[in-house]
């Protein structure tokens, strides 16, 4: 559940970065204020649009989160820590969190059924590279395609029940019907979506290892189990840490698929959408801003924790 | 038992091997499949026979014509490419500028800037659009172009890391050999720096593009009004009207799924890399 890439909040060294510059030394500070200035005069649109759109809100949503406020009148009350009690209290609204735990395990299946692929096709194979893309293809389509798509999937007597009757397991199971059932249909679309890009990123982790070592392996009698636990397996490590981390995150951040299957409905809502809900049809603004706030710090925990958990020997910046 | 294990096993593994690839492709191209055989379908063959029947003329494309006509999808596209256009250049604009004085340039406050921008990273966008909404309102973008290109220029980090990158594989004598010939930081940046960075460029604009193209959220919260649609709020509202018309839904599907499969079939190695580079920042 790698929810597309703007805000992966991880960094793992590559293999195609580019080489690094050879006595590279910054431009000597000399110069007068104009000279100091520059920097700024590049910086100055970036830093507005940033600070606008990202701390603006965030600082907003904080503050909105301790007020009654609906988003439209001019007046607000303060009212403290309610809203943030009533996420906890109210089980209608802390219910939500369950329906994270579909897409977790979803996210488990995903991982799982990416690592396969990826060794298999790590090896020399027959149409190696349209096997790729077909798996590859579901994460590049639109999400709301993919949501009729699949809604016709699982509509009574669509695509899923006609393949399931060419293998005489006919039913009149309606596969978006109950709670248990729908979520477990729409996790599973997220599996689809989503596992092409993990295959993507453990192959090219699989493949940045050098070709000779599978030789040198292959020489020595290793077989292919063994090329995998000691050679592919270590390689990808990082990768696939960093894929669990986006998967837990992922999974409490799931929208669209829901969204535009069942808008919602028996029992699917997740987090995302029932605070656009509460922000966006029923005008509470400020208990929305307090779900917000929950799942914010829940993903800076999170990202906290991987960072102890793995620390990357490659820090980008600085 | 007349063979020893492991060579049957040899024989064995390859054919398991294939035979779980094929299975897995038919998983993935069945239901597209079948919602293209939809999409060529007349509403009494959709009504009548199974979702797996194909339909009687091949060349039946009065569903896309539908589409098109009453489902808007003309403007969509129209408004999709003016905003994949303005957001893609500007983001290429922005990045590069940042990625640029960063590397470039020693000034003290350096470091608190670089935070801002790695801080920025963790904050998932999903989240703050309670309060994003509040603030594009007071600008009077709400139900405007100009909300999802400033949002998508402006909140764009996973590009300014990607030209990061690849300026610091850029020699930094080149431009100090610039300099001397008298050339201010705004020529090295323009003349010097952008050309040079050419591949990181072809990788934002595809990772971009493609985000911005399949993008749902951002443009059904600002952008409600009908004549504002785009390919993706446009095809969402063929939910309503067509109601279970699923031939006109399976033709406005396709028609949104071709344009990324032709873009997935002439640019496969940028895209895998460019996603790959993307994902893992």
């Amino acid at each position: 559940m790698t929810e597309t890439t703007h805000t992966a909040p991880a960094k793992v060294p590559r293999a195609t970065a580019p080489p690094p510059a050879t006595g590279r030394r910054s431009s000597p500070p000399r110069g007068g204020p104009l000279r100091r200035l520059t920097p700024w005069l590049f910086l100055a649109v970036p830093l507005v649009l940033l600070v606008t759109f990202t701390y603006v809100p965030v600082g907003n949503m904080i503050y909105y989160s301790l007020t009654d406020w609906d988003g439209v009148s001019p007046d607000r009350n303060f009212t403290g820590l309610d809203n943030y009690e009533q996420i906890f209290t109210r089980p209608e609204l802390f219910r939500v969190f369950f329906v994270s735990l579909y897409y977790l395990a979803a996210s488990a299946v995903q991982i799982a059924i990416a690592l396969y692929f990826a060794t298999v096709l790590s090896f020399d194979l027959r149409f190696r590279n349209l096997f790729k893309g077909i798996l590859f293809f579901p994460y590049l389509i639109n999400g709301v395609a993919i949501g009729f798509v699949f809604l016709y999937f699982f509509q009574d007597g669509g695509t899923l029940d006609s393949v399931l009757s060419w293998f005489g397991a006919g039913s009149d199971h309606a596969w978006l019907g109950d709670p248990t059932s729908a979520n477990v249909s729409l996790a599973g679309v997220s599996v689809w979506r989503f596992t092409g890009l993990n295959f993507v990123l453990f192959l090219g982790a699989i493949q940045s290892v050098p070709a000779e070592l599978y030789e040198a392996a292959q020489l020595d009698g290793a077989t292919r189990w063994q090329q995998f636990r000691h050679i592919i397996a270590p390689s990808i490590r990082p990768v696939v840490s960093l894929s669990v981390i986006l998967a837990i995150s992922g999974s409490l951040a799931v929208f669209e698929i829901p969204y535009i299957m069942t808008a919602g409905a028996t029992g699917t809502t997740t987090f995302v959408i029932q605070t656009v809900k509460l922000a966006f049809q029923f005008n509470k603004t400020g208990l929305a801003s307090a779900a917000a706030v929950v799942l914010l710090l829940i993903i800076l925990l999170i990202t906290w924790i991987q960072r102890r958990l793995v620390p990357d020997e490659k820090v980008d910046l600085v | 038992m007349t063979t020893p294990l492991p060579a049957r096993r040899r024989r064995l593994a390859p054919a398991l091997t294939y035979l779980s690839l094929v299975v897995a492709s038919l998983v993935v191209l069945i239901p597209l499949v079948v919602v293209f055989l939809t999409s060529l379908k007349t509403s009494q063959e959709v009504t009548d026979g199974g979702a797996l029947s194909l339909p009687g003329d091949w060349l039946n494309f009065d569903n896309y014509v539908t589409a098109f006509t009453d489902g808007k999808m003309l403007s969509a596209f129209a408004n999709t490419a003016v905003i994949l256009l303005f957001s893609i250049t500007g983001t290429v604009i922005i990045g590069s500028m940042t990625a640029y004085a960063i590397d470039r340039f020693d000034f003290r406050a350096k470091k608190p800037v670089m935070a801002l921008f790695l801080i920025a990273t963790l904050v998932p966008g999903v989240t703050t659009q309670v309060a994003t909404f509040q603030v594009v309102n007071s600008f009077g973008l709400f139900n405007s172009l100009w909300a999802p290109v400033l949002l998508y220029m402006g909140t764009d980090i996973v590009s300014i890391y990607i030209f990061l990158q690849f300026i610091r594989g850029i020699p930094v004598s080149l431009d100090e050999a610039a300099r001397l010939d008298g050339a201010n930081s705004f020529t090295i940046y323009w003349k010097i720096i952008l050309p040079l960075l050419k591949p990181a460029i072809a990788t934002v604009v595809i990772i971009k593009g493609i985000t911005v193209y399949n993008d749902f959220y951002i443009p059904f919260l600002y952008m409600p009004s009908e004549d504002l649609g785009t390919i993706s709020t446009a095809l969402f509202r063929f939910k309503g009207p067509f109601g279970a018309h699923w031939e006109n839904i399976s033709a406005g599907t396709i028609l949104v799924i071709a344009p990324t499969l032709l873009v997935f079939l002439f640019l496969q190695r940028y895209i895998y890399n460019g996603f790959a580079r993307g994902a893992t920042k």
